[in-house]
């Protein structure tokens, strides 16, 4: 490497345009987190100030547990998550194991109408899946989410999976077979410990936009104890929206969750991202 | 192939191949091909008097032919499409430029400036929505506080509440927030370059920005176009910002409506208004055209036109 293309001038430069575009991505967070620990005056007078002695309050907090059921939204919101999670998971692999795996006739024709979805969001089909939903009496329930949340998943993750499973080897696999060992057992227990750093990747993949939206929570189950955290907070807010303290508090916490699973996961998400899964 | 051991003429069924497509098959038929198929079809229909009769194309002959329904529709078409051109013109350049300096390899601290800046990307659109509205209202005045700061006080309006600043205020909130995905998808790609040529590069004294122009650029178009298109397919089936932002209304007056808010508010009904699922169906039908339009210029015009090189 010559020196020529990392002068100090140069890497001076890097470093301020970096922390420059670090402190705008930060600061909105940073201000609605300090803000929220302060008291209503202290929010007004001086809403950059940390809070000190004189101005924290936990007032925001106590009106937010006292008024929403937080830890019912939180605990929806994980039920929601995890289980799609786990379907689009296991799903997935399977199918992606399918078509990595057999010659079959209409292969090729089962890829393409896997991947169809990839480009297609399935947000064009709500109308109808509010009806089936209402039809099939699971509106207002988790099940809901789920099953939409594991259908809007499924075609990227097959997709990843298969390119992923087409590299592990097939004498493997075929000493597995001689071995006596059933095609379950192949997949089972050979294949899908193999392939576990790239369901990291689509697990990661799918966590944030399933956490996030709103969209299917609004319209599928908005009923009380089925509200997930990204509704509960919106609707939250919507109705305590002059009380600052309670709106403040009320997105410190909607933050806190994400930016701990952000914290244990950035290093999967990053690699995922950046070992080229989405070419 | 392993698989192939069992002749392929063989007339039985293998029925493991069937055990393991058949959930994955079913459950993204069942709740995505399907209802997608039913809602182009419940486009051609509407309700009279209860019962639910087939109309033809008459849902879009309202909807692009009513002035009262084609002037939302245009309305939320226009201002989508300049949501989309705010996320191009801001959003990829400065994505672009993060990735191009973090992928300098002597750069210190680059692991702590992605993660930070990829931050915003996390959090959701409630979040964000209000935490923007927060910060630029005029009632907090931390927005004209830090303008004050630096001499620009001046400059400050309410711009969420303004009908000419309130969608590319929304725009730009957006952008903030996703400007971490082109920076990571662009930065992927910028390692994959291997080093011999850009070492090449340098002896025919090819370096710094001239290095970035003429040999890295090209490079990494074909990522520069799969970011466009993704960004494509989600501005036109946003929502959740707005509707956060904004409310169903997307006030004022309509100014920042796009098509998830109206597909919304017409669907579901929104205070006096009351829901139509037929006209939905039928808005919806137009989003899943200009979607498939997006995606197909792409696929045939553009994708097949990049230049791709083998590094």
């Amino acid at each position: 490497m010559s020196t020529a293309r990392h002068t100090p001038l140069n890497s001076v430069a890097a470093h301020a345009a970096l922390i420059a575009y670090t402190l705008i991505a930060l600061f909105p967070v940073f201000v609605i987190v300090i803000n929220s620990f302060k008291e209503r005056r202290a929010i007004f007078r001086e809403p950059l100030a940390l809070p000190d002695a004189e101005s924290f309050s936990l007032i925001g907090y106590q009106t937010v547990m006292k008024q929403g059921d937080f830890f019912l939204y939180f605990q929806n919101s994980f039920i929601v998550t995890v289980a799609s999670l786990f379907f689009i998971l296991l799903f997935g692999a399977m199918a992606a194991f399918a078509l990595a795996e057999y010659r079959f006739r209409g292969n090729t024709l089962m890829g393409l109408y896997l991947a169809l979805g990839i480009m297609i969001p399935i947000r064009i089909g709500t109308v109808a899946i509010l009806q089936m939903m209402v039809a099939t009496g699971l509106v207002n329930t988790l099940w809901a989410l789920i099953l939409v949340y594991t259908a809007q998943g499924l075609p990227l993750a097959v997709f990843i999976l298969s390119e992923f499973m087409r590299q592990v080897s097939d004498d493997l696999k075929n000493a597995g077979r001689i071995d006596g060992l059933s095609e379950y057992k192949i997949f089972f227990r050979l294949v899908l410990p193999l392939v576990r750093p790239a369901m990291a990747t689509v697990a990661v993949f799918n966590m944030i936009p399933i956490w996030n939206d709103l969209w299917f929570p609004l319209i599928l189950a908005p009923a009380e104890e089925v509200k997930t955290l990204t509704l509960g907070s919106q609707v939250f807010i919507g109705q305590f929206v002059t009380d600052w303290n309670a709106v403040l508090s009320a997105l410190s916490l909607a933050i806190l969750p994400v930016l701990v699973l952000y914290v244990i996961f950035s290093r999967q998400l990053i690699r995922g991202i950046t070992s080229g899964a989405v070419k | 192939m392993p698989g192939t051991a069992v002749s392929s003429h063989a007339p039985r069924i293998r029925w493991h191949i069937v055990v393991f497509l058949a959930p994955a098959v079913l459950v993204y038929t069942a709740v995505m091909i399907l209802p997608l198929f039913d809602t182009l079809r419940l486009a051609l229909y509407d309700e009279v008097e209860g019962q639910r009769v087939f109309v033809g194309l008459e849902n879009f002959r309202t909807l692009f032919g009513d002035p009262n329904w084609s002037r939302q529709f245009w309305n939320a078409l226009a201002n989508n499409f300049w949501f989309f051109l705010i996320h191009m013109a801001v959003q990829n350049p400065i994505g672009i430029a993060l990735a191009a300096i973090l992928s300098n390899p002597r750069l210190r601290f680059s692991g702590f400036y992605r993660s930070a800046i990829f931050i915003p990307t996390i959090l959701s659109f409630v979040i964000v929505g209000f935490a923007w509205k927060l910060i630029l209202s005029p009632i907090w005045g931390i927005a004209p506080g830090m303008l004050d700061a630096i001499g620009l006080k001046s400059l400050f309006a309410p711009w969420l509440g303004r009908e000419e600043t309130a969608l590319t205020t929304l725009a730009l909130i957006s952008v903030w927030q996703f400007v971490g995905i082109p920076m990571m998808l662009i930065y992927a790609a910028l390692l994959s370059i291997p080093d011999e040529i850009l070492e090449a590069g340098e002896c025919d004294g090819v370096t710094g920005f001239s290095a970035f122009w003429k040999i890295k650029l090209p490079l990494i178009l074909p990522s520069i176009g799969i970011i466009s298109i993704l960004t494509f397919v989600a501005n036109f089936n946003a929502f959740d910002l707005i509707y956060a932002a904004q409310g169903a209304l997307a006030g004022p007056d309509f100014s920042s409506d796009i098509l998830g808010t109206f597909l919304y508010r017409t669907f579901f009904g929104f205070q006096l208004q009351l829901g139509d699922p037929h006209m939905g169906s039928a808005i919806a039908s137009a989003m899943f055209a200009v979607i498939l339009i997006g995606v197909c210029l792409y696929l045939f015009g553009i994708q097949t036109r990049i230049r791709r090189y083998q590094l």
